[in-house]
């Protein structure tokens, strides 16, 4: 759901990487408080395995593709913040490397793969406090998703790329079905760290057993 | 930590070279509303160093696919460790 150069107007490129660059940066204050020294490494293989996974093009309906986008993961892992900056580096590198994702569009591709999923995956990980973690990861993965689509949708429909009648239903049609894949591939990365190294996410959903 | 950070950063090295060639090439969500809704032409296509994840002066595209994959998570995995140290002092 990269958005490419030239989709968005200047305006509301950077009325998406305003709020992006100050979750970015909030994550980057908290790297002391939310990290532990041993645990810098999990936010580089974090990282790398949302970056691989993304390559990873999956067949939905109609000649469609779906790729994990993977902010409700690194959420669960590492805290909504670090997440943030997590899926900032992912997409600075694809979109400076790679050509993936427009380089005028790098905040809104923050903002809207990252920073939305990350926020929603939050707000439901505090709300949902004594919930199984597979489930929370699988409605947050999907919301995720879903909040990803919906705000695309809006700001190609303000930058008069499109209407808003005719891309919202589409955008989200479509991501419902790349929404269940995400959920799949969250809930099955969640339950191989739950069996190898269940503190990672217990700690973080507050689970304490 | 290490070995989780090992096994883990193996998975992930192992997905982007050697899965990554084999990956859907129909467009993703976002591509294909595009196209159904005749707004693809607004795209500006843009360049990089490995642009479209194909490794320069590689001919075979799954092993083009496959290097790209190699060096973009080892690069993540760097960039992000390095961020969050450079944070951290």
């Amino acid at each position: 759901m990269h958005i490419p150069d030239g989709f968005l107007t200047t305006e509301v490129a950077l009325a998406c990487a305003v709020p992006a660059a100050v979750a970015v940066g909030i994550g980057l204050r908290r790297a002391n408080a939310d990290l532990d020294e041993r645990r810098v490494p999990l936010l580089g293989v974090t990282a790398a395995f949302i970056f691989a996974a993304q390559m990873l093009n999956f067949p939905v309906a109609g000649g469609t593709s779906g790729h994990f986008m993977g902010a409700a993961l690194a959420a669960i892992l590492l805290g909504p913040w670090l997440a943030c900056l997590v899926l900032a580096v992912v997409l600075g590198v694809q979109a400076f490397v790679f050509a993936d994702g427009g380089i005028t569009a790098l905040g809104a591709n923050i903002f809207n793969l990252g920073v939305l999923g990350a926020l929603v995956v939050g707000g439901l990980m505090h709300a949902a406090r004594g919930l199984p973690p597979r489930l929370v990861a699988g409605a947050g993965a999907f919301l995720a998703v879903m909040a990803a689509a919906g705000a695309t949708a809006l700001e190609l429909a303000i930058s008069g790329t499109v209407p808003l009648a005719t891309v919202l239903p589409a955008m989200l049609g479509v991501h419902a079905l790349i929404g269940a894949g995400e959920a799949i591939i969250t809930v099955a990365a969640v339950s191989a760290v739950l069996s190898t190294r269940p503190d990672l996410v217990r700690g973080r959903l507050a689970l304490a057993s | 930590m290490k070995l989780f950070t090992i096994v883990a950063l193996a998975v992930a090295i192992g997905l982007a070279t050697a899965v990554s060639p084999f990956a859907s090439a129909h467009p993703d969500g976002l591509e294909k509303v595009a196209e159904d809704k005749a707004f693809i032409a607004a795209s500006k296509a843009g360049d990089g160093p490995i642009a479209d994840y194909a490794f320069p002066g590689v001919e075979d595209p799954r092993l083009a696919t496959g290097l790209a994959g190699f060096t973009g998570t080892l690069l993540v995995f760097a960039l992000g460790v390095a961020v969050v140290r450079l944070a951290r002092r």
